[in-house]
């Protein structure tokens, strides 16, 4: 399965912004077989990271033990209508992506 | 020739990879450990004490270890990593999430359970790191197929 497109919020909260950001990706751990008994190749991303205005806030690195489809919540210090996020991902397959968006 | 193409490569390959530089890279030995000691020792945290600063929100019991929600957060002030290791999946190491400044030490985040396990955080606050951990018991693991 490639990778699909990605889906990010972003909300003001009291005293931070909320973002969340849904990302289409099978994160194969390497241990599935799929229906013919074959092992299905390790397909995961592995770095992650958000950027307020052009600034990166969060750098992760993450593993195969991230659920099919991950979902991430991240807290970001104040904010203000209008400030541009961007996640953007790569995996160890070396495909990658991007989304931004406006905090509403 | 061979030398030519060998140079357009490398010059092809920088350029792919330099909008990329601002990733730390993966840390392959750490991810790559099959006990959590190992993991913790590859990812730069030699010991860490019990705090109750750092805080782990999971259900007890988890239907579906394929999918897991937890949430991570630390009140340690000045905190600038979390680390989550699930103890008991075949790579313990899950995650490690680095906060700059403008960042909150917050993330939620769904996670696969091989079999019921101690959900270990770790938090680095000005060199120190503190950790707290939490079980979750698993009634259907989410690792295999």
């Amino acid at each position: 399965m490639a990778a699909g497109p990605m889906k990010m919020r972003a909300t003001l909260g009291q005293g931070f912004t909320d973002v969340r950001v849904l990302m289409n990706h099978p994160m194969e751990t390497g241990q599935r077989k799929d229906s013919d008994g074959k092992l299905v190749p390790m397909h995961f991303i592995q770095n992650l990271t958000v950027t307020v205005n052009g600034k990166v806030v969060v750098d992760a690195q993450i593993s195969q033990a991230v659920s099919r489809n991950p979902v991430f919540s991240f807290r970001l210090k104040g904010g203000a209508k209008g400030d541009k996020i961007e996640v953007a991902w790569v995996d160890n397959q070396g495909e990658s992506n991007r989304t931004e968006i406006a905090v509403a | 020739m061979n030398r030519l193409r060998r140079a357009l490569v490398a010059a092809i390959a920088v350029g792919l990879v330099k909008p990329l530089a601002a990733l730390a890279a993966w840390n392959k030995e750490a991810f790559g450990a099959k006990t959590p000691a190992e993991a913790l020792r590859n990812i730069g945290v030699p010991n860490a004490s019990p705090s109750t600063d750092v805080h782990i929100e999971a259900p007890q019991i988890a239907e579906n270890g394929a999918v897991v929600p937890i949430e991570i957060s630390s009140s340690i002030p000045g905190t600038t990593a979390l680390v989550v290791l699930i103890e008991k999946n075949p790579f313990p190491l899950t995650a490690r999430f680095d906060f700059k400044d403008g960042a909150l030490p917050f993330v939620k985040v769904n996670v696969k359970m091989g079999e019921t396990s101690d959900v270990r955080v770790i938090a680095e606050a000005a060199g120190k790191h503190y950790s707290a951990s939490k079980e979750i018991k698993v009634t259907i693991g989410g690792c295999g197929g």
